[in-house]
């Protein structure tokens, strides 16, 4: 496969930012995307010239470390995979392929289409756990969980903290994100004993860091890789209304 | 010489880990606040144990390579964790685990370590719930297991395909609440350069910040080094991208010896190689193995037409099926350990039965289970496997059977550590992957979790404040010490050097080509010629790379290929000495295999009279041969034997 690969180039975070055009030739339609950036960069360093920065680490789909905005969407055209997941067969052969780092305000440009993603960290630190030390907990099955619950708070869990959410919302919300930890805790015996100020916390420190609001547009669930429902969203103001009230 | 003092505690086996405890140095609570410690990496080993420590009131500094702790690659960990709760009523016990993991390590592992990990795997499965990993549970709502390879008991928790995830996602939660409660400093987007070792203890480390490329200092009281595995020395493993040997090797070239290199571990069941261009490799869970039956066909004529693409796995007769794993090892069947599976995988495909267009693929088929217990079953207990699988290969597995192969994906060896988890350098200790100690020649499926969360939450917590204890009168480390300036110096000196060679070569093509030499050689199937040959190789490849690569940009700020270019010079070394550990083990155990020594079945075949030790290397300068240690291996016990997995009597 040929393809032109337009694709945002800048310095730092000060930096203005700009597209760069790059043709791309004999790839196997078998490799993965990130297996073509790194035949690129392979070809700009042997041109002299900077290979372009991204983040990526376990190229299996979990680590949520890989981003990318191909195409006006979060990790390309196929559905539930990230990019490193993404195959260039599902790419068309002379096509232009424009690459862009994730967009949001919270999410600062670091280099080319690296970004910093620390923010949701900090919004987990705040209350994204049960607050158990290590030792001197129950044992594991005196906890009996209905097996529908514990499901559902695994389809929740499932996330994997790479803020494509963020990057498809025309507001940047992390509605998804903060929803899917508040979920699996509310759905789990383990979580109540903290669930109203860790609903609390976490909803103050996402507002605090700029995130915008959730307008119900459902682009996150849509381009969510690991398939989080917007149920958690629902589940979360919930929580959020009740803890409210209830002080 | 180093002095390998195990430091195993007295008393009977059962009993050695509460007599340590017993007697363990403490330090209180008032004296904690004024003790730093240094955990670089967050998997399991170095989250928990960072989690832990701040939680006891330490002051802890944890380091990671990515842009958060939650995405070390414990993540992309599948299958499950190994316990011996014997909820299923199975007849498991500490023993027994104790005992699959000794036999599954073919005899090559300590016993005394290995008997605690048994005893702590069952306060990891109590930890984790408590911390709201969601297992997997029956319809009564208590938890449910599987089972693994080497084992008759079901004793594999699990959390889908995705139990690395659920509790490394566990352990990050207990590490963002020390954060925010101040015990924890995290400092992401790091890479260890260099350790720095002050008046014979490790005092600190040297660090590259990948963003801005600042070279900084830290210190503190102990270092705990959690930077798993040095599988990427073969280019092409199921290891992330970013995973590297660096950290340990620092510390061998410090001082810390480094026990059985050569131990890999060798995955049967990952989705094969398709092409050059290819960047890693994906494993497929061995929990597949419960379910799906591996065989080839058992006509070359017909794996020849497959291989050609003019027969599908699906117009094989059942007849014409060559089950290898039930056909040889009854008892065990398709969930004998993986070093076994693998090498009956090469074999079959080294005889000419392999299947694929390249001929090097084995078929791991479900259409038996999906008769027998539904679809939606196969769906609910594997889906995102599959899932997976279809995505990479384009191949719905649901129809036609899956397409394996044997891959690198762990490493037994590692820093050599004693009982309490510490190198051979005072202050220095090695949990999860990193060190060395507790799966010998071959770890088992769902140990690798195990240890790593035993190490971090049960084991390092005690042991480093057992050596903590003397240390309470010793002030906040100073960084302005002639250690932390030659340390950083040596450290910019390695990358200046580096990126002044303008080369005509990429780093990513050296890296392959020792992939290559590594993969032919030191892979899974090793010979004495074989082996000389790749140290020949290596060195000469080493020689080539210090003259020929080309690192572009500075210092400053991101530079990836100078990442990347540090840790495969590290690697140039550490294959070298993998080689020459593999060379000097005249024997076969586990997942070193060496075709001089098997008995005429084609099993492997110990040498129990003269190499049942730790071969712990010692590093004694750039160009000198390194010098092995022997730390001997005795089993009160266990009773030694050949391994056996053909029937269940043993």
């Amino acid at each position: 496969m040929n393809l032109t690969l337009k694709i945002w180039r800048q310095e730092n975070p000060e930096a203005k930012g700009r597209f760069e055009k790059y043709e791309i030739s004999e790839i196997s339609p078998d490799s993965s995307f990130l297996e073509m950036m790194d035949l690129l960069n392979e070809q700009l360093i042997k041109e002299g010239k900077d290979p372009v920065a991204y983040d990526h680490d376990c190229r299996e789909g979990i680590c949520g470390m890989c981003s990318l905005y191909i195409n006006g969407r979060p990790h390309g055209p196929d559905s539930a995979v990230t990019t490193c997941q993404l195959h260039m067969r599902k790419f068309k052969d002379g096509e232009t392929v424009t690459i862009e780092p994730w967009r949001a305000k919270p999410f600062p440009v670091l280099k080319d289409l690296i970004v910093d993603r620390s923010a949701l960290d900090e919004i987990i630190q705040v209350g994204g756990y049960i607050s158990v030390n290590t030792g001197g907990v129950p044992d594991a099955n005196d906890i009996p969980i209905a097996k529908e619950k514990a499901d559902l708070a695994m389809d929740a869990a499932a996330c994997i903290g790479c803020g494509a959410c963020v990057a498809a919302c025309k507001n940047a919300s992390a509605m998804l994100f903060v929803s899917a930890k508040v979920s699996q805790f509310a759905l789990l015996p383990q979580g109540k004993t903290e669930a109203k100020d860790r609903v609390k916390a976490m909803v103050a420190k996402m507002d605090e860091l700029g995130f915008g609001n959730c307008t119900n547009t459902y682009a996150c669930e849509a381009e969510c890789p690991k398939e989080i429902k917007v149920t958690n969203i629902a589940r979360m103001n919930r929580q959020f209304f009740g803890a409210k009230v209830s002080g | 010489m180093a002095t390998l003092d195990s430091k195993i505690p007295e008393g009977q086996l059962a009993e050695k880990w509460s007599n340590f405890i017993a007697h363990q140095n403490l330090v209180n609570p008032a004296n904690k606040r004024k003790i730093e410690v240094i955990v670089v990496g967050t998997g399991l080993a170095g989250a928990a144990a960072a989690a832990s420590l701040g939680e006891m009131g330490f002051k802890v500094k944890n380091f990671c390579i990515q842009d958060s702790p939650r995405r070390a690659h414990s993540i992309a960990a599948q299958g499950g964790i190994n316990a011996a709760k014997n909820y299923p009523n199975d007849g498991d016990s500490i023993y027994r685990l104790f005992y699959d993991t000794i036999k599954g390590g073919d005899y090559r592992s300590r016993e005394a370590n290995v008997y605690r990990l048994a005893q702590v795997s069952n306060n990891i499965i109590d930890q984790c719930v408590a911390q709201g990993v969601p297992f997997a549970r029956e319809y009564g709502g208590l938890l449910t297991n599987r089972s693994f390879g080497g084992a008759l008991v079901s004793r594999t928790f699990y959390a889908r395909g995705q139990t690395g995830q659920q509790l490394l996602l566990g352990a990050y939660g207990a590490l963002s609440k020390e954060i925010h409660r101040g015990h924890v400093k995290m400092y992401n987007r790091r890479e260890m350069l260099d350790l720095v070792v002050v008046d014979g203890r490790a005092r600190g480390i040297i660090t590259r910040n990948t963003i801005t490329g600042e070279i900084e200092r830290h210190s503190a009281h102990a270092v705990i080094l959690a930077t798993g595995g040095y599988g990427n020395v073969f280019f092409l493993s199921t290891n992330a991208m970013n995973s590297n040997g660096s950290a340990a090797w620092q510390a061998y070239k410090k001082g810390a010896a480094f026990a059985n290199p050569c131990f890999v571990q060798i995955h049967p069941t990952c989705i094969p190689v398709h092409g050059d261009f290819q960047s890693k490799l994906t494993l497929m869970s061995e929990s597949l193995r419960n379910d799906g039956r591996i065989w080839v066909p058992k006509k070359k004529e017909d794996a020849q037409k497959i291989q050609r693409g003019e027969l599908k796995p699906t117009d094989i007769p059942e007849e014409d099926r060559d089950y290898y794993l039930e056909r040889r090892y009854p008892a065990f069947g398709n969930l004998v350990p993986r070093d076994v599976a693998s090498r009956a995988a090469k074999e079959r495909c080294d005889a000419g039965y392999g299947v694929g267009n390249t001929g090097l693929a084995v078929y791991l088929d479900f259409k038996e289970a999906i008769g027998r217990l539904g679809r939606d079953v196969i769906e609910a207990r594997y889906g995102n496997l599959f899932q997976m699988y279809e995505k990479i290969v384009d191949e719905n597995p649901y129809e036609t059977p899956m397409m394996i192969y044997p891959a690198i994906h762990y490493t037994m060896g590692g820093l050599w550590v004693d009982y309490e988890l510490q190198t051979t350098i005072p202050g220095l200790f090695a949990a999860g992957e990193a060190n060395f100690s507790d799966h010998g020649a071959n770890r088992l499926g769902a140990s690798a979790l195990m240890q790593g969360l035993a190490d971090g939450y049960f084991v390092i917590p005690y042991t480093v404040q057992n050596y903590l204890a003397d240390q309470i009168t010793v002030p906040f480390i100073k960084t302005d010490l002639p250690e932390f300036d030659e340390a950083e110096k040596g450290a910019k000196n390695k990358l200046n050097k580096l990126l002044s060679i303008k080369g005509s070569k990429t780093v990513d093509h050296f890296h392959k080509a020792l992939g290559h030499i590594m993969w032919d050689n030191v892979g899974m199937a090793r010979n004495k010629e074989g082996l000389e040959k790749a140290i020949k190789e290596i060195r000469s490849l080493r020689e080539e790379f210090w003259k020929d690569v080309d690192v572009p940009g500075g210092l400053t700020g991101v530079n990836v290929e100078l990442e990347k270019a540090t840790r495969v010079a590290d690697f140039l070394e550490l294959g070298e000495l993998m080689a020459i550990d593999a060379l000097h083990r005249e024997e076969s155990s586990g997942g070193h295999f060496r075709e001089e020594y098997q008995t005429p079945e084609g099993e492997a075949l110990r040498n129990d009279k003269d190499f049942m030790y730790v071969a712990a290397w010692e590093y004694q300068g750039d160009d000198k041969e390194p010098l092995l240690n022997k730390e001997p291996l005795h089993y009160e016990e266990i009773e030694v034997k050949t391994r056996n997995y053909k029937d269940a009597k043993s």
